[in-house]
């Protein structure tokens, strides 16, 4: 099944289930009404704080930029005394 | 026991003169017991990338590193099935060549996949251990944008979609990457939606990701847009 079509049977399916508690109306019509747009606001809200909290909380590693620098010239004495091209220093 | 493991490493290229002969280097020193050859796909690099490559040859020797090139810049895609058609391990690796990529996690994704028998192992920066280094803000921000959407829309079941340093069986890439038809980033996330999707059993490892010190970056222009793009090609074809 694309996947797509599982996303949209699960919009459907809220729908389905939105329309039977307007038909019902176990809670006031006047609520129900509203439920859509909550529901628009909270997945907004949502997508908002995961991206927020994920910049946020980013992981970050500065020590490997130096430890990289390490390897570099590591790989550089080793390379140059073997007659490799590795540029000039920088 | 079964017969000894080969892991064919691929690693394209374009204007890494300075780059590859360090990755090379790094890739010997972290990987010692192991069965391995380096697949090189220089995309006629106008920098002399090969001149550099042909050295290390000299030094390493042919059957270690193979010089795969093709004549003009095909993009990235291409070039990893042109690596895989020359790779003879079992296992493909596929790199980065610009040091992003660590060689020293190579036995972290080694062992992964010999613990768990997983037919995909994927780097991945976003969980304990791994990282990012040397990104501004605004890098942030689209990355987790793009995380945070993708994930709600995929489900794709890995936490690091755009990532591109991975070990496969070479069978599960191959298999896979017939099926790819993006590129930039949107072809590293729709090889592990594609993966996911056929039940492929994928694990991930912690790596950290410094960003490139030396030469500069291939992949620009409208990124956004094409992410989006992609995201809505892998939503209807997935
Ligand atoms: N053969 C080949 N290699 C390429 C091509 N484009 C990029 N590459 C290589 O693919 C790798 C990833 O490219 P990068 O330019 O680093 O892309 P990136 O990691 O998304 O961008 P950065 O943020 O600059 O690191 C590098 O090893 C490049 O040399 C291409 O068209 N052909
Ligand atoms: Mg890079």
């Amino acid at each position: 099944m694309k996947h797509v079509v599982k996303i949209l049977t699960l919009v459907v399916a809220v729908s389905a289930f939105w329309v039977a508690l307007l038909q019902t109306s176990v809670i006031p019509p006047s609520h129900t009404w509203l439920l859509p747009i909550y529901f628009i606001v909270s997945l907004g809200c949502y997508g908002l704080l995961m991206v927020g909290v994920g910049v946020m909380c980013f992981p970050i590693c500065p020590e490997e930029a130096l430890l990289l620098q390490q390897d570099i010239k590591e790989a550089k004495e080793y390379l140059k005394g073997r007659g490799i091209d590795v540029g000039s220093d920088f | 026991m079964e017969e000894k493991n080969k892991y064919s490493i691929i690693v394209p290229t374009y204007n890494e003169r300075l780059n590859i002969s360090l990755i090379v280097y790094l890739i010997f020193k972290h990987l010692r017991d192991v069965d391995f050859e380096i697949i090189i796909v220089d995309d006629g690099s106008p920098d002399g990338t090969q001149e550099v490559v042909k050295q290390l040859q000299q030094l390493y020797g042919e059957d270690h590193i193979l010089l795969r090139p093709r004549a003009k810049k095909l993009g990235l895609g291409t070039a990893y099935i042109h690596g895989l058609k020359h790779a003879s391990g079992n296992f493909v690796v596929i790199m980065d060549a610009d040091l992003s990529h660590h060689p020293k996690y190579l036995p972290s994704f080694i062992k992964k996949q010999l613990e768990t028998g997983a037919s995909i192992v994927t780097g991945t920066r976003y969980v304990n251990g791994g990282g990012v280094h040397g990104w501004n803000l605004m890098r942030k921000l689209t990355s987790r944008g793009a995380n945070v959407l993708a994930q709600t829309l995929l489900w794709p079941g890995v936490s690091d979609l755009t990532g591109s340093f991975r070990l496969y069986k070479k069978s599960v890439l191959e298999d896979v990457i017939s099926s790819c038809v993006s590129k930039g980033y949107v072809f590293q996330m729709e090889m592990i939606v594609r993966a996911s999707r056929k039940g492929y059993h994928i694990e991930e490892v912690p790596i950290t990701f410094v960003d490139r010190v030396f030469g500069s970056s291939k992949l620009g222009g409208s990124e956004i847009v094409e992410y989006l793009k992609g995201l809505v090609y892998l939503l209807v074809t997935t």
